[in-house]
């Protein structure tokens, strides 16, 4: 395909079709060499590295079915009375965005469909970022060399909440309303610029009529515009360090196994987009999406029970919900120096999301600090193999799912049958004990796992045949692994703990004691891969000996 | 026979059994929880009816009510509720109440037409207390708009926007509207009952039923024009909606994509 | 393994390989002997795969017809009802969906079935070269050398503070996003206009309540009256002023001193905006006179002036005083004591003004 040509005296002559055009291009443009570098590109295959598609394709949706809805709507917070075709709103008052809302909804041909194409795929949008993540995260593909695409991801994730927050208010109806009027009440809690940061926002008292048309503009140029950027920032970096790949035979940090792009992963990740499209779109035709009409336009004075944010900003919402406001006789808000601390919004607002995203941008050099690892990895590690660090982000995932549930506690009392107080005060426990929970039974969970490779690396499989032996004896016949399968258990790390080294001047000082300390924290559960003698061991004699190396290779209990 | 079990061995087995047992559940659940709805009645009682109704009173309801409806710690007075109130509580079956709990059930009417109206006969005699509404009341040929502004004002907050219902207090809720009569949405209106709040024709004015009823009929006959809504519960169904169904539509795709074809 | 858990830290090669232990470790097989596909062998099975693929596409190619036919056989035009709308959604997403799936699963298909499968192994190569890393380090010092920048310290922290400062103005620049606030937070329109004291009147319609409509057990929404008159700045106003009215008998409230006047025979009048963020808090419970926010749950006791008993709110929701006028009707006899609403940095400052 790629033709090398020069201006002068073209050596090579094109033949084919494709061929020809290609030289005709690159004759203007010069793409042979970016051709030649990505023709043939070798991309791992594994169903959990598409979510970064999905994602990117959920982006391409939003952008196409967006577009479409600015034509019709008109961000305008004006009075007006309805006359569109919904008959249970006819000539209610309400603002011209709710109402052009309506009007893509009702009376414009398709409308609604692409009102739902692009609300469906902004959910898609973010949790097949957040999907993304922590597939990313569990399996390590964070480290070295790729931290800065780890931040640019996170940073991805944050604009994209943005994106979705600033398009959720935008209908102007009533449960967008009451969202931005939390959004507002938070805001004010902030010590000495909440105020003046409210009547910038709204541009005056809330709500005002400025602040769905500035809402629009963030939505429509900035934050998309942010996005793009970014997107591209984290595609150059993923070709500059070539994709991660899973451990397996014939699989090294020195190469990179899977197929070439073109033309069999550039046919199946083309085609993909298509796939994701037409799932949105079985989505949008059969299932409603943020129906505007039941809520009306905004009020400051009704309000809708199960007022919720979109399912990415519910965390917050949550923990907002789990904050008490007064214990005993303590309240959390206070007056000092004669001004008003609201300790209990600005807490739950900031905090949990603060420490989240912290830990998460930070975490590729928390971990390598402890490891003291800084080696380039491009072979991730299985979940199982990284014991500690599975459990430390099972239980940072499971934080977020109590807050996250949290922000449905009505929701699972009502459709559970229990009491709102009683989900609270559980969810408020569980806030606490959760995450300790949740770690303490992943990381048994992973060595567990890591036990069971190590059995059937040494033993082989379970066949479910019994067989009775002449003397009497039932066994179970295992079948051995070919030798392919058998490295894929094998052939991981498994560090253990790393003391404290003196430094140059040969003194241990109290930060290295610290890593040390960490360290064996975060390895001193381990279990290690097998090895051919133990293989030969297992092979060779009966269970016993193979217990007692069992016993004398891993330190765990 | 052979090939069910190996079937079985699919790894998809385990994954449609879940769905057929989550489908059979849901179905018996549904058919189980479905209420026979009491029909409309007239509002004439004749001496008679309030004799039999004061029997009725005497044998299902006196033990927590006392007897002439005085009330006793397990019950509240009936002196001066009206004809309303007992309709609607007797039937929609949450009196006799099951048991005592945060709040009365809706469930199977214990009583037929004829019971309900001789006890609403004997409570009505007791003391003057809203009646059963009239007809043109329920006919949900109002406003359908205006009903929907008083809607969301006065009762959107508990009963949700979309009269799917939501959460009170310590294992309260306000129930979801769907399927309920017009009738006893009116008689709730105007009596209260349990912690909703009282309604009075001062308050909201009969042609604001009428509109309010005209709405949450037209929106129920209308359904959502977006497609099935989800129990109309808002984001955290849809959220839910698009992490399960939506990204497990989507890993299968990934699953099938990235495996080898045989 | 070796190289991580002998300790020494600084095996930061490029490429890290098992090297050392090697007689503890498996050895790494290489990849698994290429499987052939049916269709790789039998010219058959390849047709067959070629005839599917062509079917998915013509699926798509169905889809679009769909869409085209729901797009332009269904006319929405004046007054078209749910069902239509319901039917036309519903055909053009199935048409989208087909259309799609349709190309994605044939390509797809195509890639996996027809293009060749064998796996292929590239070399990585380092992201840097060793020459161009020295290069690269040496021209960033060359560089700041020449600029002399560390040689001449006023030049250098002139420039900081010029840099530090010049952002200044686009800061600035957004001072017209909105007024300063002002006392505005502090009052509502309940506040007597000359003497007058306002009615409270029925949300929406606007129509005055007398003190006898509000039965035991009732709950009014209540906006002041005027507020459906004003032409600027309504929903601003309504945001702050709305009401909530209930009955209790009166032996169950218990007002504190000062307060006892602030009702009327039972009736009272509590602000509908949480003190938490801004929803407003308007379910009622009668039997238990509870408020209760349904955006974050926080629960209100009426029978101890609106009390927090439950949920993220920490201040009780401020009471409207009112009373009854001469035709009967109910007024508020003062604005709020004291700011309604979530709190905000200067509140105490605005209650101390309110009060003084």
């Amino acid at each position: 395909m790629s033709a090398s040509s020069t201006a002068k005296a073209p050596a090579f002559v094109a033949t084919t079709k494709a061929g020809r055009i290609t030289d005709f291009v690159d004759a203007r443009v010069g793409g042979s060499g970016i051709l030649r570098e990505f023709g043939r590109k070798v991309f791992p295959d594994h169903w959990s590295f598409m979510f970064g598609e999905v994602a990117l394709y959920s982006f391409v949706i939003l952008l196409l079915s967006g577009t479409f809805l600015t034509f019709f709507f008109d961000p305008s917070m004006a009075e007006t009375h309805y006359d569109g075709s919904y008959i249970p709103l006819q000539n209610v008052e309400m603002s011209v965005a709710y109402s052009s809302s309506l009007d893509i909804t009702f009376d414009v041909r398709g409308g609604l469909f692409m009102r739902q194409v692009h609300h469906w795929s902004a959910l898609l949008f973010v949790a097949s970022i957040a999907v993304h993540m922590l597939r990313v995260f569990f399996t390590g593909a964070f480290r070295k060399p790729r931290e800065m695409n780890w931040v640019v991801g996170g940073v991805l994730l944050i604009l994209a909440m943005a994106a979705g927050f600033t398009g959720y208010s935008l209908p102007d109806d009533l449960l967008s309303g009451n969202g931005l009027r939390i959004i507002d009440g938070v805001i004010k809690s902030i010590p000495v610029i909440g105020t003046y940061t409210s009547f910038f926002l709204f541009g005056g008292e809330f709500p005002g009529t400025a602040v769905i048309g500035r809402l629009y503009m963030l939505h429509i140029l900035l934050v998309p515009a942010l996005i793009l950027l970014m997107i591209v920032l984290h595609l150059f970096m993923v070709v500059v360090h070539k994709h991660t790949q899973y451990p397996g035979p014939g699989r090294n940090d020195g190469n990179v196994v899977g197929y070439p792009l073109g033309p069999v992963y550039a046919a199946k990740a083309g085609g993909f987009f298509f796939i994701v499209f037409g799932v949105v779109a079985l989505m949008a035709a059969f299932f409603t999406i943020n129906p505007i009409w039941n809520y009306g336009p905004y009020d400051p004075s009704p309000v809708s029970a199960g007022t919720q944010p979109d399912w990415y900003i519910g965390f917050v919402d949550g923990a907002l919900r789990l904050m008490p406001g007064v214990i005993g006789d303590f309240h959390f808000e206070y007056v000092i120096f004669g001004y008003t601390l609201t300790l209990n919004v600005l807490l739950p607002a900031l905090v949990p999301a603060g420490i989240l995203f912290t830990i998460m941008f930070m975490y590729p050099w928390i971990e390598s600090w402890i490891t003291k690892d800084n080696r380039e990895h491009h072979v991730l590690d299985r979940p199982r193999n990284a014991p500690t660090r599975t459990a430390i982000g099972v239980a940072g995932f499971v934080w977020y799912c109590v807050m996250w549930a949290a922000a449905g506690s009505d929701l699972i009392a009502t459709h559970f049958h229990v009491s709102l107080n009683d989900v609270t005060y559980w969810l408020r426990t569980l806030f606490f004990i959760g995450p300790v929970i949740a770690y303490i039974v992943a990381k048994r969970v992973a060595l567990a796992l890591q036990r069971k490779d190590r059995e059937i690396a040494l033993h082989g499989r379970e066949t479910g045949r019994i067989v009775r032996l002449p003397h009497g004896e039932f066994i179970e016949v295992h079948a051995p692994l070919d030798e392919y399968k058998r490295y894929k258990l094998v052939g991981f790390e498994s560090p253990v703990p790393l003391p404290a080294v003196p430094n140059d001047h040969g003194i241990v000082t109290r930060k290295e004691k610290q890593r040390a300390f960490l360290s064996r924290w975060f390895f001193e559960d381990r279990v290690a891969p097998a090895t051919p003698a133990e293989l030969e061991a297992a092979h060779g004699h009966h269970a016993p000996a193979v217990e007692a190396a069992e016993e004398s290779k891993s330190l765990s209990h | 026979m052979k090939a069910l079990s190996q079937k079985r061995r699919h790894p998809l087995a385990a994954i449609a059994l879940l769905l057929m047992g989550l489908l059979v559940t849901g179905g018996l659940y549904a058919v189980a929880t479905t209420v026979n709805e009491a029909k409309a009645s007239t509002t004439s009682y004749s001496a008679n009816d309030t004799a039999e109704g004061e029997k009725l009173f005497a044998a299902n309801c006196a033990t927590c009510h006392g007897m002439g409806a005085s009330g006793t710690q397990d019950g509240p007075s009936l002196v001066g509720v009206g004809a309303a109130a007992v309709d609607f509580q007797v039937g929609t079956g949450r009196m006799p109440m099951q048991m005592n709990g945060p709040q009365a059930y809706k469930k199977p009417a214990q009583f037929n037409d004829e019971q309900t109206h001789q006890l609403s006969a004997y409570v009505a005699s007791l003391g003057a207390g809203p009646a059963i509404p009239e007809e043109h009341l329920l006919d949900g040929q109002g406003n359908a708009a205006e009903g929907g502004e008083l809607f969301r004002v006065n009762c959107a907050m508990c009963h949700n926007a979309a009269a799917a219902g939501g959460a009170l207090t310590r294992g309260k809720f306000a129930p979801a509207l769907a399927d309920v009569s017009a009738k006893h949405i009116y008689e709730a209106m105007v009596t209260g009952p349990q912690n909703m709040p009282v309604f009075s024709d001062a308050n909201v004015s009969p042609e604001g039923k009428r509109d309010i009823i005209t709405f949450l009929k037209q929106i129920e006959a209308n359904g959502s024009p977006g497609g099935a809504d989800l129990g109309a519960l808002g984001p955290v169904s849809e959220g839910l909606f698009v992490w399960v169904a939506g990204l497990g539509v989507i890993i299968a795709f990934t699953i099938w994509l990235t495996s080898r074809t045989s | 393994m070796g190289n991580h858990s002998d300790g020494s830290p600084n095996h930061s090669g490029t490429v890290a390989t098992a090297g050392q232990n090697e007689v503890e470790k498996f050895q790494d097989p290489g990849l698994p002997p290429h499987r052939l596909r049916l269709a790789d062998t039998d010219p058959k099975a390849a047709k067959r795969a070629e005839r599917q693929v062509a079917l998915l596409f013509g699926t798509s190619v169905v889809g679009t017809l769909i869409f085209l036919v729901a797009y332009f056989a269904i006319d929405l035009g004046e007054g078209a009802d749910i069902a239509t709308i319901r039917l036309q959604n519903a055909l053009l997403g199935v048409g989208t969906a087909f259309a799609m799936l349709g190309i994605g699963t044939g390509i797809v298909h195509w890639a996996k079935a027809l293009m060749p499968d064998h796996e292929v192994s590239e070399e990585r190569h380092a992201i840097r070269t060793e020459d161009d890393r020295q290069a690269a380090v040496r021209i960033v010092d060359d560089i700041v050398d020449e600029t002399g920048i560390k040689r001449r310290p006023l030049i250098r922290n002139t420039l900081l503070g010029a840099v530090a400062l010049a952002p200044l103005p686009a800061l600035a620049i957004f001072g017209d996003l909105g007024p300063r606030p002002d006392k505005a937070l502090s009052h509502t329109m309940w506040a007597p206009v000359e003497g007058k004291l306002k009615r409270l009147t029925r949300d929406p319609d606007g129509t005055p309540i007398k003190a006898s409509d509000v039965t035991l057990g009732s709950a009014f929404h209540v906006i002041p009256e005027g507020l459906n008159e004003l032409h600027e700045g309504k929903l601003n106003e309504k945001a702050k002023a709305v009401v909530l009215l209930m009955r209790l008998d009166p032996a169950s409230l218990n007002p504190s001193k000062g307060r006892e006047d602030w009702g009327y025979n039972g009736i009272v009048a509590y602000s509908k905006i949480c003190t938490h963020v801004g929803c407003p808090v308007a379910l009622y419970e009668q039997q238990t006179h509870h408020l209760l926010c349904p955006c974050h749950q926080s629960t209100f006791d009426l029978t101890q002036e609106c009390k927090v008993i439950f949920g993220p709110a920490s201040r009780p929701l401020p009471q409207l005083p009112i009373a009854v006028d001469d035709e009967g009707y109910l007024v508020a006899t003062s604005d709020f004591k004291e700011p309604v609403g979530p709190s905000y940095w200067e509140r105490d400052e605005h209650e101390r003004i309110i009060n003084s």
